[in-house]
């Protein structure tokens, strides 16, 4: 899911139509609120409020029974929905190698590229820093 | 006090609609899109997200793009619009030494596992103006190098395991963490409010105060130990899935100093700790909230608090600039009540010295004086 999460609608959407998909019905309507941000003292220690974020949610009922939910950070409802639908589709016999193939494995591929590129423009600023020896007057 | 006035609203309607043309400006010139805010004035964007409390880019922009670029404006824009949503819960804690880094400094060692990486920065650019920005200017592709897989775990943990430096303080069992959005400041404030309010506290007043601890007013003798930024993953243990399910990721700053060392007769003595820690890429806020954060410490480690920064009710107090932005600002709305009945006692307090000083000749007067 963390795959959907870094995804755009409009990319899920365009994968997801390539598959015929099974009967499904919102089983919580998308909505939006926030989530409080937390991070810890010194990076490792006890926990503190950093501020909030907006986020998503809906949750996805197939046909055959399966339950999906869906959150992502942001205010894409629609989003949240698409990813409900593919974690349900990810629990059903008939359909999780599918949306493996065709929905996640693509967008997880596409996330690495961009993430690789990424990692390579930064390290070309990797730099070595020298002491001087410090001069005797 | 403020007492509320009536009538007006032809006039605030009509200011209001200028407004909207002021915000607009020159309708010959292109209007700027949320997405050129996110993308070309990013900075702004991170400190609106940061101080408004709210990671949300889009918003951010929108607020930026309302409040004509007054990113106070915009940060009270942010705060109220967050108050309008409900909250759905808390996320865990990021794990900063895992976050995807685009940029990591250290001032104290220059060997540092993992390495040092400029990233995109202001650092070392001559702060000449550059002509070539002002129109159809295109950067070249930036360099790039194989990428390490090597881990960069955070500098104070490097520092940790030789005892060296202070261990962070850990969460007692069952301790809740504090919300200053959720319940009003009291002072003696742990560290966890006192940072929630230093996270969200204005990039100025953090700056000042930071400075005024370099500058010898509660003097803590800082190095940067590190610098990092870059993307961390978010996760929410929600109660219907039943694990913590991954949504995505945010960019933050992170700034640890290594301050001045302490020791006791019991135990060794080691550099003790700042922190700082800021949505987007947020620099100068980090680390003068680090500096703040650490001499805020002061009674905690013993030190004479006299100076303005390690005073944390004069520093949490004001550090909020849409709270101090709404008290100083109201000043300018009607105070007509309020200003009449101050003009009175003014009268008053004139008249009688008027009477005294006419009557300072007469014998009873002078007496009366002289008691």
């Amino acid at each position: 899911m963390a795959v959907l999460a870094h995804a755009e609608a409009g990319e899920i959407a365009a994968r997801l139509r390539t598959i015929l998909l099974p009967g499904h019905q919102d089983m919580r309507a998308p909505e939006s609120g926030l989530l409080m941000l937390r991070g810890r003292i010194g990076g490792d220690g006890a926990p503190f409020n950093l501020g909030e974020a907006t986020v998503s949610r809906a949750a996805v009922r197939l046909a055959s029974g399966e339950v999906g939910f869906g959150y992502t950070l942001g205010r894409d409802g629609e989003k949240a929905r698409l990813i409900a639908l593919c974690d349900a589709l990810v629990q059903s016999r008939d359909f999780s190698a599918t949306v493996e193939r065709d929905v996640i494995g693509p967008l997880r591929e596409q996330l690495m590229v961009r993430r690789k590129r990424a990692a390579e423009e930064t390290a070309a600023t990797k730099v070595d820093f020298y002491t001087m020896v410090r001069g005797e007057g | 006090m403020y007492v509320a006035v009536k009538g007006g609203e032809r006039a605030i309607e009509n200011a209001h609609r200028l407004l909207a043309n002021a915000r607009r400006g020159d309708q010959t010139v292109a209007e700027v899109s949320l997405d050129q805010i996110s993308e070309q004035l990013g900075l702004a964007v991170d400190r609106v997200m940061s101080e408004g409390s709210l990671y949300d880019r889009e918003l951010a922009s929108l607020a930026i793009k309302q409040a004509r670029g007054d990113l106070i404006e915009a940060i009270f824009l942010a705060r109220a619009f967050r108050a309008t949503m409900p909250r759905f819960g808390t996320s865990e804690p990021v794990n900063t030494g895992a976050m995807r880094v685009q940029r990591r400094v250290s001032a104290t060692f220059k060997d540092i596992p993992g390495g040092q990486i400029l990233g995109p920065t202001f650092d070392y650019t001559h702060r000449l103006l550059d002509p070539s920005l002002a129109e159809g200017f295109v950067p070249e592709t930036p360099a790039s190098a194989e990428a390490s897989t090597a881990a960069t775990p955070r500098v104070t943990d490097i520092l940790g395991r030789d005892g060296l430096i202070e261990t962070s303080p850990q969460a007692e069992d069952g301790a809740s963490v504090g919300d200053l959005t959720r319940e009003p400041l009291n002072f003696p404030a742990d560290r966890d409010l006192r940072l929630q309010n230093l996270a969200r506290a204005d990039e100025g007043f953090l700056l000042a105060m930071g400075y005024s601890t370099q500058r010898g007013y509660g003097r803590n003798h800082p190095f940067v130990g590190e610098i990092r930024f870059g993307e961390v993953e978010v996760e929410f243990a929600a109660e219907d899935v039943g694990f913590a399910v991954p949504l995505g990721s945010i960019e933050l700053t992170e700034c640890q100093m290594v301050n001045q060392f302490k020791g006791s007769t019991t135990e060794a003595p080691c550099f003790t700790r700042g922190y700082g820690l800021a949505f987007g890429q947020s620099e100068r806020k980090t680390m003068s909230m680090a500096l703040v954060d650490r001499a805020l410490r002061a009674r905690e480690l013993g030190e004479e608090a006299l100076a303005p920064a390690q005073d944390e009710e004069f520093i949490l107090s004001h550090s909020d600039n849409v709270q101090a932005t709404g008290f100083v600002e109201h000043l300018k709305l009607p105070h007509y009540v309020d200003f009449q009945s101050e003009l009175g006692l003014l009268r008053k307090l004139r008249k009688e010295f008027a009477e005294t000083s006419a009557g300072a000749n007469a014998p009873d007067a002078m007496k009366e004086a002289a008691e």
